[in-house]
């Protein structure tokens, strides 16, 4: 269309752009493949590991017995027997913490972002809720065994452990419902307002709805998280190799800990119970983190 | 049901900011009222302050009076979720609940209320979408979330929801200064019929639209920076646009005339 | 942090939607010489489902506030009795004889070093794969794969400890030990390569806890890099662009700078949770009663392991009593990492924005 088309089109005598020195060639290939090769360095690890376990902790768990018997009885050198006691211990722990800490981190979480705001009380609980977020697992279980054994006198039991779970469980309730509650528009709450509706109604049928889904996925991903934690289970509860329903009464298995223990039965067998739990124990936490995306997904806001 | 607004003496803060400064007037029932001023004067402000909005605002102060059929809304013992329920709310940007489905949006006010009754809830659905010129576009899909709609459509939306409460007097914060010439004109013409039944207030920037829509018009300007915003004249819509008795109505609706 | 966040939004007042506490007055009169006639309400309406949901949201803080300064104060009660019937110099000693509530003897010396040693090594290895992997992920991946890349990543942190734990212990350490034996006859002449209380083949010390503690924070190091450089405002980016940069040229003078404090403060979040990692360490790490040679070959007893193994003479307050006390040092370090993460990470990145 141009007149200088002509120009374009005649072959070019020197070179159209300049080119890059070699050094900065070199480098920028360099930096290229070093970064690409930290990320395979931290894949090998994760592969190594979920290979070992699936190499070593298999062949237990396809035997039906795994998931219907416990270690009741078994001697060093048995084979067999299943890990439903560990899988009850660690469900009901779990549960437990959950059935605690979710409330009460929802609301703590409410209360700072709908009503404290930057009120004196609201940065106190900020700062409390910042001590725990950071706080070591086996602190936790130190702090509980401050209090419900020495304390209250109280015995080792499951539910100390649920009661520890709680504190690793609080932060992670907080935080994500503070942060989905923050990208909540004002604009919501504002429309929900200009209705006549009252702002607790407003907060229960327009600003939770909304943040739902968030919500949801990060209260699942902490208790996948929660549910793998061994430190605390050393200290307030005793090792069970029967099946114990009763969290408040007497030892109580739980899969993180019958990993652990199993490792002290050196035997061929003790080994192959060992990575059974293992195995186990990746396995639920994985399947639990699959719930969380697919909850996510269904109950994310739609738009179509 | 429609009834009339009085406004007297009316201060309103944010903090120690005093953002509108000493108004006074009248809406009038069963008719438009237009809020016409530069950007920043406070129409918004006295808008918000009318159904009580404005102290949702932290550190917000009101001073005066707003008397809705001479009761004030701001005399002690009055529940400012009664008065938001009385006096409805349209905002600039559609604000469509996004977990609620096209009628559950429409009738959010008086589910949130405790209304249980389907069929009266049906009704006031189809009623509100029509009123809202909505109907016909979404009846086939009124289970599905408000947020799949046009800009347009969610505007219309948002008028509905406001308007199945049934309120007496509707306020609207420029609701077409988001939408298109054509969801303008709709949402024009909705205005036009709503006011056989409502008292509405309406914040505009769009001069043509405040002298097709309303009937009287309202003139809002800044003194000077920094300076709270006042109010300059309010007289018949005609009036103030052919013959204000200001200079600076004047100077303000020609320049924008150009 | 919530703080900076809260001010982000605009907040709501307590007085809204009827909710305010029933005496409130709002002061109408501050501004205004003279009070208007009617000046609102002196007493609002406050709806009883408002109050009631207000106090629950309310009381749950005071709730955590109250709960947690309760058990801090157990804790001290716990510890303290412990500490006056202390034989040895609890900052000083390297002893840890806690059996005999009569006869205690305990000091955190030894177990500092062993908690210092790994998490620093585990810092070393991780900060620049993770920097590696965010720069990576953020810069360099295609878009379609950084993301599920991410997602590989992260899997890493859904692994339990004890987990890490048997695969250091049973698996890692007998094939890095020709590494460790290596940097052990070679660069022995360094102090920290040196011997150590345990010989160097033997796979149970600070070498491969470090190991595997890097793998376990390389997930939050990765996680905040990949926030904070993916926050490099594009304006940089394409003006670096623009002036013909590589994108090693890009990544150096606008990325980097950008993210860097914010990388560092993700790296401080790491290392918190490497200095209290348990059963990992309680797993990789033999117990021996030589004290440490410095080196990172030395095996032993980190606090969180050392509270751990002594789980079983739980029997008495005065030895409990000891254990909280190597716990609250641990608490109190851990904090101390965890709040200057927060401040770094706070005081990069928004400023620049
Ligand atoms: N939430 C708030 N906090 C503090 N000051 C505010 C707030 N909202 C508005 N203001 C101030 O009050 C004054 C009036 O604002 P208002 O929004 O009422 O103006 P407006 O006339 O509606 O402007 P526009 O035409 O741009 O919408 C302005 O100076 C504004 O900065
Ligand atoms: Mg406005």
């Amino acid at each position: 269309m141009r007149t200088d088309t002509a120009d374009i089109e005649r072959p070019a005598k020197t070179p159209a752009f300049q080119q890059l020195s070699p050094g900065r060639k070199a480098k920028n290939h360099i930096a290229t493949t070093l970064f690409a090769l930290a990320f395979v360095v931290a894949v090998i690890p994760l592969l190594w590991v979920l290979f070992t376990l699936v190499r070593r902790g298999l062949s237990p768990m396809l035997n039906a017995d795994w998931w219907t018997h416990s270690f009741y009885g078994l001697l060093p050198n048995d084979f067999g027997g299943g890990i439903y006691h560990a899988l009850v211990g660690t469900l009901e722990q779990t549960f437990v913490c959950a059935l605690i800490s979710v409330p009460l981190g929802v609301s703590v979480g409410i209360f700072l972002i709908e009503y404290g705001r930057n009120s004196r009380l609201a940065r106190t609980t900020t700062f409390m809720v910042d001590i725990l977020s950071g706080l070591p697992s086996i602190v936790a279980g130190l702090f509980i065994y401050a209090l419900w054994i020495t304390t209250f006198g109280l015995d080792r039991s499951g539910f100390a452990v649920s009661l520890s779970l709680v504190l690793l469980m609080l932060p992670v309730v907080v935080r994500v419902t503070e942060t989905m509650l923050m990208i909540v528009p004002d604009e919501l709450r504002e429309a929900s307002y200009a209705l006549g509706v009252p702002k607790w109604k407003t907060i229960v049928k327009v600003v939770l709805p909304t943040s739902l889904s968030g919500i949801l996925t990060g209260i699942i991903l902490g208790l996948a998280r929660v549910m793998g934690e061994t430190a605390p289970l050393l200290i307030l509860v005793g090792y069970s190799r029967a099946i114990n329903f009763n969290l408040f009464d007497g030892p109580m298995a739980s899969l993180p800990l019958t990993v652990y223990t199993a490792r002290k039965t050196s035997t061929e067998a003790g080994e192959y119970r060992m990575w059974g739990a293992a195995l186990t124990l990746v396995l639920l936490i994985m399947l639990i983190n699959l719930i969380a995306t697919l909850l996510s997904k269904l109950f994310a806001v739609k738009t179509k | 049901m429609a009834k009339r607004l009085d406004i007297e003496n009316l201060n309103l803060y944010y903090n120690k900011f005093h953002a509108v400064q000493d108004v006074t007037l009248q809406v009038h029932a069963r008719s438009v009222t237009a809020f016409i001023g530069p950007s920043g004067c406070g129409k918004s402000t006295v808008l918000r302050s009318l159904n009580r909005m404005h102290e949702v605002v932290p550190g917000s102060r009101v001073e005066g009076k707003v008397l809705l059929d001479g009761e004030n809304v701001y005399a002690p013992g009055v529940d400012p979720v009664q008065v938001r329920r009385t006096i409805g709310m349209v905002f600039q940007k559609a604000n469509p609940f996004p977990t609620m489905s096209i009628k559950d949006n429409v009738v959010a006010g008086l589910k949130l209320a405790g209304e249980k009754d389907k069929k009266k809830l049906d009704e006031i659905t189809e009623r509100s979408l029509r009123g809202a010129n909505l109907w016909e576009e979404v009846k086939d899909r009124l289970n599905k979330p408000g947020g799949g709609l046009s800009g347009g459509q969610q505007q219309r939306l948002c008028i509905a929801r406001a308007t199945a409460v049934q309120p007496d007097v509707l306020l609207m914060d420029e609701p077409c200064s988001a939408l298109d010439p054509i969801s303008t004109l709709a949402i024009e013409d909705l205005i036009a019929e709503l006011k056989k039944d409502y008292t509405i207030v309406i914040v505009t920037h769009n001069m043509q639209q405040a002298a097709r829509v309303s009937d009287q018009t309202a003139f809002f300007n800044l003194p000077a920076v920094g300076e709270p915003g006042q109010l300059v004249e309010i007289g018949e819509t005609g009036k103030i646009f052919s013959n204000p008795s200001q200079k600076a109505t004047e100077d303000y609706i020609s320049g924008r005339f150009g | 942090m919530s703080e900076s966040r809260n001010s982000e939004r605009r907040p709501d007042p307590p007085g809204e939607v009827g909710d305010a506490p029933v005496n409130t007055t709002e002061a109408p009169v501050l501004e205004a010489p003279v009070t208007p006639p009617n000046t609102p309400t002196d007493k609002k309406v406050v709806r009883i489902g408002d109050r009631i949901f207000r106090s629950l949201a309310t009381g749950s803080g005071v709730f955590v506030v109250t709960i947690i300064a309760a058990i801090g104060l157990f804790l001290l009660i716990r510890a303290i009795p412990a500490l006056q019937a202390n034989e040895a110099n609890f900052l000083l000693s390297g002893k840890w004889e806690t059996g005999d509530p009569d006869d205690l003897a305990f000091g955190i010396v030894d177990l500092a070093w062993i908690t210092v040693a790994s998490s620093i090594f585990a810092l070393v290895l991780a900060m620049p794969v993770a920097g590696g992997i965010a720069l990576f992920l953020t810069q360099y991946a295609p878009r379609v794969l950084a993301r599920p890349f991410g997602y590989i990543v992260d899997l890493l942190a859904a692994v339990p400890s004890v987990i890490y734990g048997l695969w250091g212990a049973l698996v890692l350490a007998p094939v890095i030990k020709p590494v460790a034996v290596w940097l052990n006859t070679n660069l022995g002449w360094i102090p920290v390569f040196g011997d150590g209380n345990v010989p160097a083949d033997s796979g149970s010390n600070v070498f491969t806890a470090g190991i595997v503690l890097a793998v376990m924070i390389l997930p939050i190091i990765t996680g905040v890099a990949r926030e904070v450089f993916a926050r490099t405002p594009n304006a940089q980016i394409e003006g670096a662009l623009a002036l013909g940069a590589t994108k090693w040229e890009v990544v150096r003078t606008t990325v980097w700078p950008f993210g860097r404090s914010g990388f560092v403060g993700g790296s401080m979040l790491g290392l918190g949770r490497a200095l209290g990692e348990t059963v990992a360490l309680t797993v990789i790490l033999s117990y021996t009663y030589e004290g440490p040679h410095y080196s990172i070959f030395d095996a032993g007893a980190t606090f969180a392991s050392r509270i751990a193994l002594g789980s079983a003479e739980f029997n008495n307050n005065l030895t409990v009593g000891a254990y909280i006390a190597a716990g609250l040092v641990l608490f109190i370090s851990t904090f101390a990492v965890n709040a200057l993460a927060r401040w770094i990470e706070s005081s990069s990145g928004k400023g620049k924005e």
